[in-house]
């Protein structure tokens, strides 16, 4: 409980994200650091991002991203720096690589899977026309159309 | 001395439970009537006895009965008393005897409402309540007693979580159980019809209501944990892919995807086995939901409870009913042959294809919140998923939903042409195509989203609208409109939840495309602008509330020079639960939220202060509640009604 109460103190307090010193002067770039630090997940906290968190790990992170940015990285090669540093656990949006292929191919796959099905057991239904009648129920019609 | 009472009342609840387990269920296979009739008073005396034991437990909270350790833990005298109440489910213990007591409730209510169903149906589906009944009171008593004492009474409590101190957050379990529980009994009329081995119209029919009902709290529930995060968590997220949020997503989107299955199968007998299985599936997700919050495997920051043993616990519970039911399921779903035959194109292919959507969707949210378990578990790779694999992985279906949804309801039954409809669809589809292009012109390089959340917001209310216009026959607008007004309130819940699914798309769409946001600090007394707003820092002050201390801020809005707002953002400390919190001042507008928050002081001077311009964000509630009114409106139908069920039954055995 009380390390609970520890991580909601750091994550779930007053939730400050970017402090107002940490902006990039020039817009652009800021712009990038900001998309990029959505992406990126903040260690110590549950399920937040660098860009919403205010724990003091987070502020580093994204001072950090922004110094690779304004050293001339590219979005994809700032994100590798902070990968090769933190691990893949950074990342909130896990790579289509090895059995992480599972995760982004699951759904497709199974959506493709219940398309199928489902096209082929309407298809296979009996045609919507209604069953012919009976003798019986032939007679009874014929008596009730001629009184 | 009342509180041993209300553990006693529990235990006794519980040996009821295990009796109204068996003994109807026996009765019902050997036909014998009085072992049937003993379910009925059983359910009502359970919901009695769990209804005294959580009365006992809130007044404990209410009177801040320190002797017990759930009050300790959880409450403090100085705490306005709402949160005093609220606090009796914002913690395990108690949040389980609330559960406990919906369920007890829904299943007092089978036996209320349930005059018109065949005894032994009824007898089973009693049963089967009472055996979940049965597994929820083992969990409480053995693992997670609230009634525990404490050796020496303190003379003060620890406080409730102050994140929880909030009336969004007071009211936002007890919909959820609501919701989730209401789950259970479409659960046990799937296994009572398994058991029986017969599923028809009538089945559908008594099923759709308790479906309606919980669908309809899960949306409140959402809406509300949604909202409070909204104004809470201080930068005005909305829903964050949080496992917890998760956990209660899954069960509405297969719920929403079983209401509509359930209609096929009312009114044209098909679709038979797959709708017992989405009943299934939904309380097995309700379930699973439950083991996500309670055991905290996959923590967030909504769970307060972690501890294993419970964890196991809940996992055996599910395991169990999950795996009976679907055991249950392929042993006997080929006794549940369809009836009706429907062509290619038609209302219910239209449904097949939504309830596909759904439960895919369903099972994206499945898989991205389990993964980084299974990651772990299998492939010893640490990972998260997070918001932008849901963002990218999820939408998709929604918008091909919202694509679909329109032209499936305006289908009709066993073989659909759009017939009169095709004219006004096509006219629709231009009028959402245009305002996208007018949309995507007028706000010059942003992204796509915007527009495309407009496009299919007209689409989908404009869907519903002449879904109702058609159905209001021909003749001139007075006539048609007379008509329309005289629709069953069936055709109006479904008309006004459509509508309402469009308008949360829209305002979805609108608030992530079109918000601007400013983070600056700001001396008192300075001016600056957001967007087409002039913000200015009046003053920061302190203040004492009732159990925290305050800083507040006064901030004006202006536009063009004239004041249209005073704001005063909070940052709050409580000192007996030593937690800062936010509390952000919205302004409320139709067209758009101004969002400020005030944050720290700056060592050079000033202070930090966000302010976000939120368009369209009420929109995403207000989406929401009219979702749930459509429920409400079709739940008051009068052919869901008792006993007009009944009556017509009665006619029709009549009749053969």
């Amino acid at each position: 409980m009380k390390k609970l109460l520890m991580i909601l103190l750091i994550c779930a307090g007053p939730l400050w994200a970017v402090q107002p010193d940490e902006v990039l002067d020039d817009p652009e770039l800021e712009a990038r650091a900001r998309a990029i630090s959505t992406e990126l997940r903040c260690p110590v906290c549950q399920n937040e991002s660098i860009d919403e968190s205010n724990a003091p790990v987070a502020r580093d992170l994204r001072i950090v991203l922004r110094e690779r940015l304004v050293a001339g990285d590219s979005d994809d090669e700032a994100i590798d720096y902070m990968v090769a540093r933190f691990g893949e656990f950074v990342l909130m949006k896990p790579r289509a690589q090895g059995s992480n292929l599972l995760l982004w191919y699951a759904a497709p796959a199974m959506l493709l899977a219940a398309l199928v099905i489902g096209w082929i057991t309407v298809r296979r239904r009996p045609s919507a026309a209604p069953d012919p009648l009976s003798a019986q129920e032939k007679a009874e019609l014929d008596k009730i159309l001629r009184q | 001395m009342l509180i041993e009472l209300a553990h006693f009342t529990l235990i006794l609840a519980f040996a009821i439970a295990i009796c109204q387990t068996f003994v109807p269920l026996i009765g019902a296979h050997k036909g014998w009537r009085g072992w049937m009739a003993m379910a009925e008073p059983a359910a009502v005396s359970q919901f009695l006895l769990v209804g005294f034991s959580f009365a006992v437990l809130t007044w404990a909270f209410i009177v801040s009965d320190f002797s017990v350790e759930l009050v300790f833990a959880n409450s403090h005298t100085d705490k306005p008393m709402l949160y005093k109440i609220s606090g009796v489910w914002g913690n395990h213990e108690g949040s389980m005897l609330l559960w406990l007591l919906i369920l007890a409730l829904f299943g007092a209510c089978a036996v209320w409402f349930g005059s018109n169903l065949p005894d032994t149906l009824r007898a089973r589906v009693l049963a089967v309540q009472a055996s979940i009944s049965v597994a929820f009171y083992a969990f409480i008593l053995f693992t997670s007693n609230p009634f525990t004492r404490m050796t020496f009474a303190p003379l003060n409590g620890r406080d409730l979580n102050p994140l929880l101190q909030d009336p969004g957050l007071a009211f936002h379990p007890p919909f959820l159980y609501l919701g989730y529980v209401g789950l259970s009994m479409t659960f046990s009329f799937a296994v009572a019809a398994l058991i029986e081995g017969r599923v028809d119209a009538a089945w559908g029919r008594w099923v759709r209501p308790w479906t309606l009902a919980a669908w309809m709290f899960l949306t409140i529930g959402i809406a509300l944990g949604s909202w409070w995060a909204y104004y809470e968590l201080g930068w005005g997220g909305f829903w964050f892919w949080d496992p917890v949020e998760n956990a209660s997503f899954m069960p509405w989107l297969i719920s929403a995807a079983l209401l509509h299955s359930a209609i096929v199968v009312e009114k044209r007998e098909t679709l038979k086995s797959w709708t017992v299985l989405l009943a299934i599936l939904a309380f097995g997700f309700s379930l699973l939901g439950t083991f996500i919050v309670r055991s905290g495997v996959l923590t967030s920051v909504h769970a307060f409870a972690n501890d294993p043993e419970r964890g196991v616990f809940i996992l055996l519970i599910l395991t169990f009913f999950l795996g009976g039911a679907l055991t249950l399921f392929a042993a006997r779903a080929n006794v549940l042959q369809s009836k009706g035959a429907f062509g290619t194109v038609s209302r219910e292919s239209a449904l097949v294809l939504n309830n596909i959507l759904l439960a895919v969707a369903a099972f994206v949210v499945f898989i991205g919140t389990i993964w980084p378990l299974v990651a772990e578990l299998a492939f010893g790779r640490v990972m998260s998923v997070g918001p932008p694999f849901f963002d990218a992985s999820f939408s998709p279906f929604m918008i091909a939903l919202a694509i679909v949804l329109p032209l499936g309801s305006l289908l009709a039954w066993k073989r659909g042409r759009f017939g009169r409809a095709r004219g006004p669809l096509a006219a629709l589809a231009a009028v959402a195509a245009a305002a996208a292009a007018l949309a995507f012109a007028v706000q010059t390089g942003r992204s796509a989203l915007g527009p495309v959340g407009l496009a299919l917001g007209i689409w989908v209310v404009g869907g519903a609208a002449l879904d109702l216009w058609m159905r209001g026959g021909r003749g001139g607008p007075a006539d048609r409109l007379r008509r329309i007004m005289q629709l069953p309130r069936a055709d109006w819940g479904k008309a006004v939840a459509h509508g309402g699914m469009g308008i949360t798309i829209f305002g979805v769409a609108g608030i992530l495309a079109w918000q601007v946001e400013d983070i600056r600090v700001a001396n008192i007394g300075e001016t600056f602008d957001v967007g087409a707003y002039q913000v200015t820092l009046q003053d920061v002050r302190e203040e004492a509330g009732p159990n925290y201390q305050s800083t507040l801020a006064d901030i004006t809005i202006a536009r063009n020079g004239r004041d249209i707002a005073v704001l005063s953002p909070e940052k709050r400390f409580y000192p007996v639960a030593r937690m800062p919190t936010t509390e952000a001042a919205i302004r409320n507008g139709i067209l758009r939220d101004i969002y400020v928050v005030i944050g720290d002081p700056q060592a050079q001077g000033g202070w930090a202060v966000r302010t976000y311009i939120k368009p369209f964000a009420n929109w995403i509630w207000g989406g929401a509640i009219l979702m749930a009114l459509g429920g409400l409106l079709s739940l008051s139908d009068r052919r869901l009604r008792i006993g007009v069920g009944a009556a017509k039954q009665a006619r029709s055995v009549a009749a053969e």
